[in-house]
């Protein structure tokens, strides 16, 4: 600085006026720039919650629930997603430990084929099943000649529910098996343990909480199934009408049903994924 | 020979073309610095690694050659990686009795032995805790336990003591001396540090870019290094040459007199760093190699230091091992010009 070397200027005190002046009001906007689409963000999910349990009858709510067209499509909605985390746990879980120890272009292929559900509009895996297991379908027209018939039966529920949930199970369990340490199961190998022992005790213990969560997806991406379930199981009450399905068809008659239905599913819901979260998802 | 080993295998870049033998009860130490093929061959060992061509046997029985592989887990190989792998949802005693568990011993036998291997190592006190619970130089333990407790015929111990802090490895290092004493199979030990080497095995093998450049029993590798590499392991001066006579040897550093040796033609040279002295000037003594050189470097190691020189016209590298009084007196320091001098009767020359 010239001030500083000649002596006869202004003094240096008064450089800072020269120096950017930090302006009050900038770094609010630019909070505001972030916090106002956040909040936004929030409330487009935290309304409609509160919508639902501000629309409830609470007074009527229990007579609501004990409706017999609710119980009977709650407790398929129950019995059909359990039976489904079930076959995703007994079949995915094979499934999920074989990718994670495979690192072909096959394993690879394979992975991206089982994705196709995540992506895929549940209708038109509902057409797909259908196609398949329908009268004159691809497996359906063998298992006619066998006298079993799967759409529009409780079986078909069943599978529309896999057919949209097991990718997530898959996904998300091999995720976690893939995390183990290779050489622990190597290691597990040297001291004798065949390939299903390395799997049940050593490889199993230490993916249990990614395999905890997967099931957790896969059972709430199941029990809110609906496009697929409607085209390929159809809506019978007390048949195939899940507890979704049943959601739609009330709204259109006796809204405060569907209303009580909804806060059903919305606990069950919370309280399932509340519990996984304190037990294993940290 | 209860083991039998020739391994040609690779994994990644690196292969290994590596002959090993030993009887039982031997300890045999594998050298070589990092990539060197070491742990490829440990792994062919344990059959975690195939081999493209040779074969391993261990009493008698093949285990794998070109055609056939036994799986690792039909192999009686115990095995210790520099990380305990403990399993991490089981306690130190489950861990050690998984081994006896997984060979069909019913539980109560699996976890009796689980607590005899643990108190033969100082730990059965700890026989309760999670592996998280353990130090690492308790878990070091509880994972040498885990692998003793199936009886293996082959113990495979991979940098088995590296990863531990050095107040804790002397402690590991003497319970491993102390197991391995009694252990009746033959132990592969993999390593880079000379002093496991020297104190556990009874064989060294050192190995260098996937091949053996020299093995032999400690005492005579440290007398007579026969490769760059384990000379500088064995902390000594070597240098390729020919003898010319019976008093003289030709090498880089220029002709190397000697207290006399039999030999002719190729041959080794090799003296100690503490045998070297450093000169301001040329000595006019009775030394009767001496050379200029220039200090590349000076280090303190414990009391002494360590002057790394470049000498002769080759810029030979040679290392100096001196007091600090003489690195005062002298004024060592990166560029210093000294004059280096060597007695004959501190040289040993050896046929190549």
């Amino acid at each position: 600085m010239s001030t500083a070397t000649s002596g006869t200027g202004p003094p240096p005190a008064a450089d800072t006026t020269a120096a950017p002046v930090p302006s009050p009001w900038r770094p609010r906007a630019s909070r505001a720039l972030l916090v106002v689409p956040a909040a936004l963000a929030v409330a487009l999910v935290v309304v409609p919650l509160l919508g639902l349990l501000a629309g409830t009858e609470w007074a009527q709510l229990p007579a609501r629930l004990t409706d017999p067209v609710v119980r009977p499509a709650l407790w398929l909605s129950l019995v059909t997603t359990l039976v489904t985390v079930a076959v995703c746990l007994l079949l995915g879980t094979p499934l999920a430990w074989l990718l994670s120890r495979a690192d072909g272009r096959g394993a690879t292929w394979l992975r991206a084929v089982l994705t196709v559900p995540v992506v895929l509009p549940p209708v038109v895996g509902g057409v797909a099943l259908l196609l398949a297991y329908g009268r004159n379908g691809l497996v359906g027209s063998t298992l006619e000649a066998f006298g079993v018939r799967i759409p529009f039966t409780p079986v078909a529920v069943v599978l529309a529910q896999v057919f949209v949930s097991l990718p997530f199970f898959v996904l998300a369990a091999e995720g976690a098996m893939r995390g183990i340490d290779r050489r622990v199961l190597d290691v597990a190998a040297t001291l004798g343990a065949s390939p299903a022992r390395v799997l049940l005790r050593v490889a199993l213990p230490l993916a249990a909480p990614g395999i905890a969560s997967g099931a957790a997806l896969a059972w709430a991406r199941a029990l809110g199934e609906f496009g697929a379930t409607i085209t390929f199981a159809g809506n019978f009450a007390g048949r195939t009408q899940t507890a979704p399905l049943a959601v739609y068809v009330a709204l259109q008659e006796d809204p405060q049903t569907a209303v009580a239905l909804s806060l059903a599913l919305l606990t069950v819901s919370v309280l399932v994924l509340g519990l996984l979260r304190g037990r294993w998802m940290r | 020979m209860s083991l039998d080993a020739h391994v040609l295998a690779h994994r990644g870049g690196f292969g290994a073309d590596i002959a090993l033998r030993a009887r039982d009860g031997e300890v045999l130490a594998v050298l070589g610095p990092n990539g060197a093929g070491k742990t490829t061959a440990l792994h062919a060992l344990a059959g975690l690694v195939r081999l493209d061509a040779g074969h391993v046997r261990v009493d008698g029985t093949t285990w794998a050659d070109a055609h056939h592989h036994v799986d690792p887990s039909q192999r009686a190989v115990g095995m210790l990686s520099a990380d305990h792998l403990l399993f991490p949802h089981l306690s130190a005693s489950a861990n050690v009795a998984f081994g006896p568990r997984s060979r069909g011993a019913r539980r109560a036998v699996a976890h009796a032995r689980a607590d005899r291997e643990l108190t033969a190592l100082g730990i059965g006190d700890l026989a309760g805790r999670r592996p998280a619970q353990l130090s690492h130089g308790q878990a070091q333990r509880v994972a040498l336990a885990r692998a003793l407790a199936t009886d293996p015929r082959l113990l495979l111990l991979d940098e088995p003591l590296s990863a531990l802090d050095p107040a804790t490895r002397p402690h590991v290092r003497a319970a491993l001396a102390g197991r391995l004493r009694d252990f009746p199979g033959t132990t592969v030990i993999v390593t880079h540090d000379p002093l496991d080497a020297l104190t556990l095995a009874d064989h060294l093998v050192f190995v260098e870019g996937g091949v053996v450049v020299q093995d032999g029993a400690p005492a005579e590798v440290v007398a007579r290094p026969r490769d760059p590499y384990v000379a500088h392991v064995v902390g000594l001066n070597l240098y390729a040459g020919t003898a010319e006579d019976g008093t003289s040897v030709l090498t880089p550093l220029g002709p190397v007199v000697t207290a006399g040796h039999e030999h002719r033609g190729p041959s080794w040279v090799a003296f100690s760093p503490t045998a070297v002295a450093l000169y301001p000037e040329r000595p006019h003594s009775s030394v009767r190699n001496v050379w200029p050189a220039v200090v590349q470097s000076v280090e303190m190691v414990g009391q002494s230091a360590r002057v790394r020189l470049a000498a002769a016209e080759g810029d030979t590298p040679v290392i100096a091992e001196v007091t600090a009084g003489s690195v005062a007196s002298l004024r060592l320091h990166h560029g210093s010009e000294v004059w280096v001098g060597v007695k004959a009767t501190e040289v040993n020359a050896y046929p190549s």
